[in-house]
């Protein structure tokens, strides 16, 4: 496998081929290449963490896997196997769902209302069948080992931020994915919410799932992520394991303050 | 309050649930609730108690049993027209077309009727259809061209006006015989089947929730207090009963307001058991979150469009019934202004996504009321015209602090 060639050996092996395999993806709008040929692999089970500047690249990429804007080009592999993600649809019917940054939930109905938006269970045809829903919210709920929450019944305008998230987040989990992707679940979020919201990202991670989160906070990045690859201008520039002392090396990866050294730097 | 393993400590954070505690409801509490907004129905019951207090002090003819007859027959249409508006506002949009559209559909049932001889109950149908058609075409020019349904709808008002003076022709006006018409409004149950209307609707009411409570106990989950259950059936019997025994002793119930509190009835059925009601709240608290989850929002908008100016039309023909005559004046005045009134003042908010049908109905009777009293103490229309705007910017008044106050604690 190729991904071992650039951060040496401490990146932790996948036991078999990649979950995701990410290979030369471009991407152009107008002039202007966002995307110059990226290369990404996620195991499952396994937490990457997308870091970059502003304009890196990461929202294009993460657009291509999810069909919300495909690539024009390089190949997407799921399982082993070549995909064609073209739509949303596609990508959830692979088993891709991902969490925007706006969270995208509706203020004015309760937990059970927004996880099931769009997907409502219904009895006899027609009716909604909140005793369902409510009972598979809360199993949702327990196996994510969500405990801030007390009621499902509460309304989520009335929630916290990092309670917001944490349902935006099991709600990208009703349909059983093999990857979730979370764009920025941490920002804005204070340093307790902020721990939830890591515990439920690890908690995705022991449920054999793959996550690629992508942030601003190397804080938190070093402190859940397996991998991090660091994406500057359309390209992946390196990708290093979570030990600490990797933070400077990861810093200069982004900013690029170290590009004159090559692409060896890493220690 | 939970049946669910309450967890001793939270595992993370102790300071983020806290505001979460709904575990010691208090007086304060409730008045909170109140201001937020969160028991509309209860804020528009204890204004309504305050107004008919006022007018029964004033005038001792304002609860007779034959004024309350009236009054119900009175706010028969304006409350169908409202229904649609409910369900609009709850959208987020708006639909001003609504007075126009009753009053052009009056108008066409009574041409196609009187003028061209049509079966009444085919102008009737047509007269629906063309308000379901109108509907159809604003919300799918709202949608498909993004333009603001009160732009749409406001050029609609014109070209519905216009159109239902064209309809009427040079008589201008044309009154109405067929029994088939104006037996909507001038028929009251005798009392007997007032009392079997009644006596069903308590047996759905105390049905519904026992069988509720009885199926979320057997599932595991958290139920209603025994005591809230008993409050809340308990004074929706009474109200029923009341109603039955007030207007039995005068001509019994009007068909008209039957039919009014079973459209409000389906109308919460599809509200809050379909998906379809769901979805209406989605799109009204955040389109773009609806949309992403895969609700089609613009076929969503013009279905509601299409229902709103359906029961518009179907008012239209009601405040035909009742008054045996179409004019050219019909749909116009301030019947557009009291069918949105209504509703903002029972708790349905202008900004979407809160509020329940039942406003429809409530809201009706609390503009009705204040227009029916003012109309006993002989008050002159500049006073009432005053009067009723000042309790609709009330009403809205309230509705923006509610949303303020929600905003303040960090909510939408």
């Amino acid at each position: 496998m190729s991904a071992q060639t650039q951060a040496g050996a401490t990146t932790a092996p996948a036991p078999v081929g990649p979950l995701l395999r990410l290979r030369g993806l471009t991407k152009s709008f107008g002039a202007v290449q966002a995307m110059r040929g990226a290369d990404l692999d996620v195991a499952a089970g396994e937490v990457v963490a997308l870091v970059g500047d502003n304009g890196a690249g990461k929202s294009t990429l993460i657009k291509a896997v999810t069909g919300v804007q495909p690539a024009d080009g390089g190949t997407i592999e799921m399982d082993g196997v070549p995909v064609s993600i073209k739509a949303p649809q596609d990508s959830a019917a692979l088993g891709i769902s991902a969490v925007y940054q706006d969270l995208a939930l509706c203020d004015n109905l309760d937990v059970v209302a927004n996880l099931f938006l769009g997907q409502e269970t219904r009895r006899g045809g027609k009716v909604l069948d909140e005793i369902a829903m409510e009972q598979e919210s809360r199993r949702l709920l327990d196996r994510l080992a969500v405990k801030t929450l007390r009621s499902v019944r509460s309304e989520v305008g009335a929630l916290s931020g990092g309670q917001r998230q944490t349902v935006a987040i099991a709600r990208s989990m009703l349909g059983d994915p093999k990857l979730v992707i979370l764009d920025e679940p941490t920002a804005a979020l204070g340093v307790s919410q902020t721990a939830q919201v890591l515990e439920l990202v690890k908690r995705l991670r022991s449920e054999g799932i793959g996550v690629i989160i992508i942030s601003h906070n190397l804080a938190d990045v070093f402190q859940v992520a397996d991998r991090i690859v660091v994406l500057r201008l359309g390209a992946v520039t390196g990708e290093w394991t979570s030990d600490p002392e990797n933070r400077q090396a990861v810093v200069g990866a982004i900013t690029g303050a170290d590009i004159e050294n090559g692409e060896e730097e890493t220690p | 309050m939970s049946t669910a393993p309450a967890s001793p400590a939270p595992a993370v954070g102790p300071g983020d649930d806290v505001k979460d505690d709904h575990h010691r409801p208090s007086l304060a509490d409730a008045g909170r609730k109140l201001l937020e907004g969160e028991m509309g129905s209860l804020r528009v019951i204890i204004v309504l108690a305050i107004i008919w207090t006022i007018f029964a002090l004033a005038n001792d003819r304002f609860l007779t049993a034959v004024n309350l007859s009236n009054l119900a027959l009175q706010i028969a249409a304006v409350g169908t027209i409202s229904v649609g508006v409910v369900l609009v506002l709850l959208l987020g949009e708006i639909d001003l077309s609504v007075g126009a559209v009753s009053g052009l559909a009056a108008s066409v049932m009574a041409v196609l009727s009187v003028k061209h001889g049509w079966n009444p109950y085919l102008a009737i149908i047509a007269a629906l259809g063309i308000g379901a058609a109108i509907g159809v075409f604003q919300g799918t020019v709202s949608t498909r061209l993004v333009i603001p349904s009160f732009v749409v709808t406001l050029a609609g008002l014109l070209m519905w006006q216009g159109a239902q003076l064209r309809v009427l022709g040079d008589t201008g006006t044309v009154n109405l015989s067929d029994p088939a018409i104006t037996n909507i409004a001038g028929t009251f149950l005798a009392p007997w089947v007032g009392w079997l209307v009644g006596l069903a609707a308590i047996a759905g009411i105390v049905g519904s929730a026992l069988l509720n409570l009885q199926r979320r106990r057997a599932a595991g989950l958290e139920a209603e207090s025994m005591l809230g259950l008993v409050i809340r059936t308990g004074a929706a019997t009474i109200a029923i009963i009341v109603a039955v025994v007030v207007l039995n002793s005068d001509r019994g119930v009007p068909l008209a307001l039957t039919i009014l509190v079973g459209i409000v009835v389906v109308m919460n059925f599809v509200l809050t058991k379909t998906r379809f009601g769901r979805h209406i709240y989605a799109v009204g608290g955040d389109a773009e979150a609806a949309r992403r989850a895969g609700i089609r929002v613009a076929a969503l908008r013009t279905t509601v469009f299409a229902l709103a100016s359906t029961f518009a039309a179907f008012g239209g023909i009601i405040a035909a019934s009742r008054l045996l005559a179409v004019n050219q004046s019909s749909g116009g005045s301030d019947l557009l202004l009291l069918s949105i009134a209504g509703p903002v003042v029972a708790g349905v908010s202008l900004f979407g996504g809160r509020g329940t049908v039942w406003a429809a109905l409530l809201g009706a009777l609390v503009i009705g009321s204040i227009s029916n009293g003012m109309d006993l103490l002989a008050f002159q229309s500049s006073v009432k015209f005053m009067v009723t705007g000042g309790v609709l910017l009330l009403a809205v008044s309230l509705d923006a602090v509610a949303r303020q106050r929600r905003q303040a604690r960090g909510r939408v």
